[in-house]
């Protein structure tokens, strides 16, 4: 295949002090093809794209690239802006209290005579540019005001404005549910036909094997191999073996399912915003036994954070009303000390921002939640700290030299195993796992799961929020749904499907629209 | 990152013994433990070599008994409040107001024993109570309206100074009996006797050590029943030794000038007992959590209106024992005492280590941190250097210390 090449990165090797990042990757994007990279965390996309995009200078890498022919060296992001290559990186980087035209402009500005910024063409652009994305918003209007969807596409339109040739997108629809992420890659083929090429690194292999045209592996700081993706006949089983060099027989692992006595019972649970007039869960019910997974599907904005954390000692809402069951026995959990002595555990959907103090080593951050137990009289036993940091840094596999190493340097999957270490210790009946596989490679995956089941054989209950349906369907024993803080089902797994889950987390919308 | 492997382990199944051996793995790597001791022992280094570097330019008059009582004496409350400041700085706040109340406090003292001619012990425990009145102020706008600490505190001293003022009728009150001043200026000697030094400062310091050396060697003996890496015997015993002579020469030194300062014994015990309190308490981790990651640490169970409530409570109390500690060496209360207080205390925590965003600090970082401050102007004091450029020298050491944080971060981060 020897296709027009737009950008050819050959023999990239990129060491850090102790390590080899990236030995010897070779990459080779076409002009005008959506170009996918996969691999799991750590294996080096993010480190690859950094070179490319100029984060890392020439000359801190060996290895050289060519884009249009031509061999480049950039000294920085500005250099690979200017020949046309523009990144978006996962964690979007827009100023929350600037309008969308600004953010659009931002570092780029539109500027009239003396300098000054001539706002009627900032804006006039910026209206052009929204058009062109499919974005109908208020080039004035604060990006604050638009959801992670959005926020996206303005991310896209400023990309455009800057006269963009190669588009990187990092992790383009982690946060986005799936009716956003169909409009992104519908935007992404749009873009792709105007001539724009395209990378995107992704987990998604659903998302990849729709919409790329060439997908190259990475393992290891290696390039495994370079799909062609054009015939449509290559599985997503088949890039799954080449970022795990291995092929998943049971991705997701089976489970004798044989529930107990009831744990967790809510009845009649509403919530309020906290600060707006409208209520986030409506009258929602629901129960989990021992020895049981239930799944809560649900779209975002569906209502399934802000239910668990309500129920987690009313840490999300106001105006909590409803009851709360603990084996039969209705109590009382409205500080999230009550709820965790009630023996309620919640793993946050967002591990940094509520789930870890990334400042501090794994064994803090393992005893945060149940310091007590270790301690007499109010002093920490330091190392009985130690020792059960220790055994849940073996038992969970958690990579990390010493149970002594900050979190903040431990990869997505392993930082995900010191939250479940955290909740794990407190020994709690029922575990919330809110997206409990968000961010992190297909291998951490299945070690996730099979710590899922490893709880629910001891006789846990475990509560499972997830974005991913087939995460669900392999994983529950039952699945709720939820539409607009309304429990729209509750679809025992055996009978439920993508498209019958699909249906009812889209009721209430299709009949309030 | 290794691949990953193609059975998968997560075995959940409790088992007992044997922590890993990769505890002592981390440490192997010769480069790396070097970085990482600089960037936790830079201010005890930085420290070290200033106290070489003054000896050596005032011939020895710095380590003089003395010169080492009299930084004892000057700066002990600047010591008291900066233990409580680096607790407020690693939970992420500030207290703005502290000079001021260690104003109100010595007021409120000198007014009941100097005016009134109640017992001197009596406005010891009425400036305390002010204090910890002041904490519980502080404590109640921040942790349970919601405030910035930095507006509270900011008010606080205002405040604070104005009732200073009111208080004190805006005129100076002296002179407090001797006893009230001795716990400033007092010292333990002669108790036991001595040709020419006092023996009972020896026999102190003594114990000191002895004491220190038992509880080393019991965390040793612990660390190595949990199975965890220590250091090599004669290394441990060198260190004890160090820490001894060092002790003993303090002590020495101190002997052979007045005894042993009363205020240095208070601070002893503070120190002693907030480095406990702040790396062993439940309460304690909790304040470094609630630095760390307020969230998190409130979705881990953490009362964090409460923490902060009393960490303010306790800057309070300090301050109090700040506030009889200064009015007791300056035998008198004055409108205008306690200027600048804050922030000698706050510049303390962050030269000895204390990070700005919070959750990093320690109370000994901060305690050496007063200290290197201590004998910088001491000093400069003695090398004959005026107030001008002292203020320079510590504005510019002060502006370095957290320039080195910020840099050892960005190194940390991009070796990863």
């Amino acid at each position: 295949m020897d296709d027009d090449v737009l950008l050819e990165m050959r023999g990239i090797t990129k060491r850090f002090p102790g390590v080899t990042a990236l030995a010897d990757v070779s990459l080779a994007v076409r002009r005008g093809e959506i170009h996918a990279i996969c691999g799991e965390n750590g294996a080096g996309k993010s480190t690859l794209m950094k070179v490319l995009s100029g984060v890392y200078p020439t000359g801190s890498y060996d290895g050289e690239i060519m884009f249009d022919g031509e061999p480049v060296h950039f000294g920085g992001i500005r250099d690979s802006e200017s020949v046309g290559i523009v990144i978006i990186h996962q964690e979007l980087a827009l100023v929350p209290y600037l309008s969308i035209a600004e953010n659009i402009f931002l570092g780029n500005e539109r500027r009239g005579r003396g300098g000054f910024i001539d706002w009627n063409r900032t804006n006039r652009d910026a209206a052009a540019l929204l058009a062109s994305v499919g974005l109908d918003e208020n080039p004035v209007a604060p990006v604050i005001q638009l959801g992670v969807g959005k926020q996206q596409l303005v991310e896209i339109a400023k990309a455009l404005s800057k006269e963009v040739r190669l588009l990187i997108l990092d992790e383009p629809t982690a946060a986005l549910n799936d009716i956003d992420s169909a409009h992104l890659l519908d935007l992404l083929r749009r873009l792709r036909d105007q001539g724009i090429t395209c990378i995107m690194i992704s987990h998604k292999l659903n998302e990849i094997t729709a919409i790329a045209d060439s997908t190259t592996v990475i393992r290891d700081g290696r390039t495994v191999e370079t799909l062609d993706m054009r015939s449509g006949d290559v599985s997503q089983e088949r890039i799954i073996r080449g970022m795990v060099g291995r092929d998943l027989d049971s991705f997701y692992p089976d489970r004798v399912s044989e529930p107990g006595e009831e744990v967790l019972r809510i009845e009649d649970w509403t919530v309020w915003h906290p600060v707006q007039p409208r209520k986030v869960v409506d009258g929602a019910s629901l129960n989990v036994r021992a020895g049981e997974v239930v799944g809560i599907a649900g779209l975002m904005g569906a209502g399934r954070t802000e239910l668990a954390m309500s129920v987690f000692g009313r840490s999300y809402g106001r105006d909590i009303s409803g009851r709360l069951f603990m084996h039969g026995r209705q109590v009382r959990a409205r500080t999230v000390a009550e709820a965790i002595d009630n023996g309620i555990a919640y793993a946050t959907e967002d591990r940094k921002r509520y789930g870890l103090n990334l400042i501090a080593d794994v064994r803090a951050n393992v005893s945060a939640a149940a310091l007590g137990k270790l301690a007499r009289g109010g002093w920490v036993n330091g190392n009985e700290e130690i020792k059960v940091a220790e055994e849940s840094r073996r038992d969970l596999n958690i990579r990390t030299r010493t149970v002594m190493d900050q979190v903040g340097t431990l990869s997505g999957g392993n930082q995900q195993k010191v939250v479940l270490s955290k909740w794990l210790f407190t020994d709690p009946d029922v575990l919330i796992l809110d997206e409990p596989t968000r961010g992190i490679d297909v291998g951490a995956k299945t070690e996730i799961y099979a710590i899922i089941n490893k709880l629910v054989a001891r006789g846990k209950a475990v509560i499972v929020i997830s974005s991913e349906l087939p995460e669900l369907l392999g994983m529950c024993d039952r699945i709720y749904t939820l539409s607009a803080g309304r429990i729209t089902g509750e679809v025992p797994v055996a009978q439920a499907t993508q498209e019958n889950l699909m249906a009812l987390m889209t009721k209430e919308k299709e009949l309030a629209g | 990152m290794t691949s990953t492997k193609p059975t998968v382990k997560a075995e959940l199944a409790p088992s007992g013994s044997a922590p890993s051996v990769a505890l002592h793995a981390g440490t192997s790597d010769p480069r790396t433990l070097i970085m990482r001791n600089l960037q936790q022992s830079g201010i005890y280094i930085a420290f070290v070599a200033l106290v070489l570097l003054f000896a050596f330019l005032t011939d020895g008059v710095l380590l003089s008994p003395d010169n080492i009582t009299n930084i004892v004496l000057q700066y002990s409350h600047i010591l008291v409040l900066a233990i409580g400041m680096v607790i407020l700085i690693v939970a992420g706040h500030i207290d703005l107001s502290v000079g001021s109340v260690v104003a109100l406090t010595g007021a409120v003292s000198a007014v009941i024993v100097i005016q009134q001619d109640y017992p001197w012990w009596l406005g010891v425990l009425a400036a305390i109570a002010v204090g910890v009145a002041t904490g519980a102020w502080h404590g109640f706008w921040v942790a349970y309206v919601g405030m910035p600490a930095f507006i509270v505190t900011l008010a606080g001293m205002l405040l604070f100074r104005g009732l200073t003022l009111q208080v004190l009728d805006n005129i100076s009150l002296s002179p407090f009996p001797s006893q009230y001043n001795d716990i400033a200026i007092g010292f333990l000697n002669g108790l036991l006797g001595g040709q020419g030094y006092d023996a009972f400062t020896l026999l102190i310091a003594g114990i000191a050590v002895i004491g220190y050396a038992v509880s080393v060697f019991r965390t040793r003996l612990a660390r190595i029943r949990y199975q965890q890496s220590v250091e090599s015997f004669p290394l441990f015993v060198v260190r004890v030794l160090l820490v001894a002579a060092v002790v003993m020469y303090f002590a020495w030194q101190l002997a052979h000038s007045r005894g042993l300062p009363i205020v240095l014994i208070i601070l002893a015990v503070l120190v002693i007992a907030y480095g406990l309190m702040t790396q062993n308490t439940v309460f304690g981790r909790q304040v470094y959590a609630i630095g760390g990651n307020l969230s998190a640490a409130t979705l881990s169970g953490v009362k964090v209106r409460k923490v902060n409530f009393w960490i303010f409570v306790n800057m309070g109390l300090l301050a109090g024992i700040a506030g009889v500690i200064y009015s007791a060496r300056t035998s008198g209360a004055q409108p205008g005492a306690g200027n600048m207080f804050e922030l000698d205390a706050i510049a303390a925590a962050f030269i000895g280590g204390a990070a700005v965003a919070g959750g990093v600090g320690k109370v000994t970082g901060a305690i050496v941190g007063g200290l290197f401050m201590a004998v910088m102007s001491n000093g400069m004091q003695l090398e004959g250097i005026d107030q001008s450029t002292q203020s320079v020298v510590k504005g510019l050491v002060l502006l370095l210390a957290v320039a080195f944080d910020i840099y050892n971060k960005r190194r940390a981060g991009a070796t990863r």
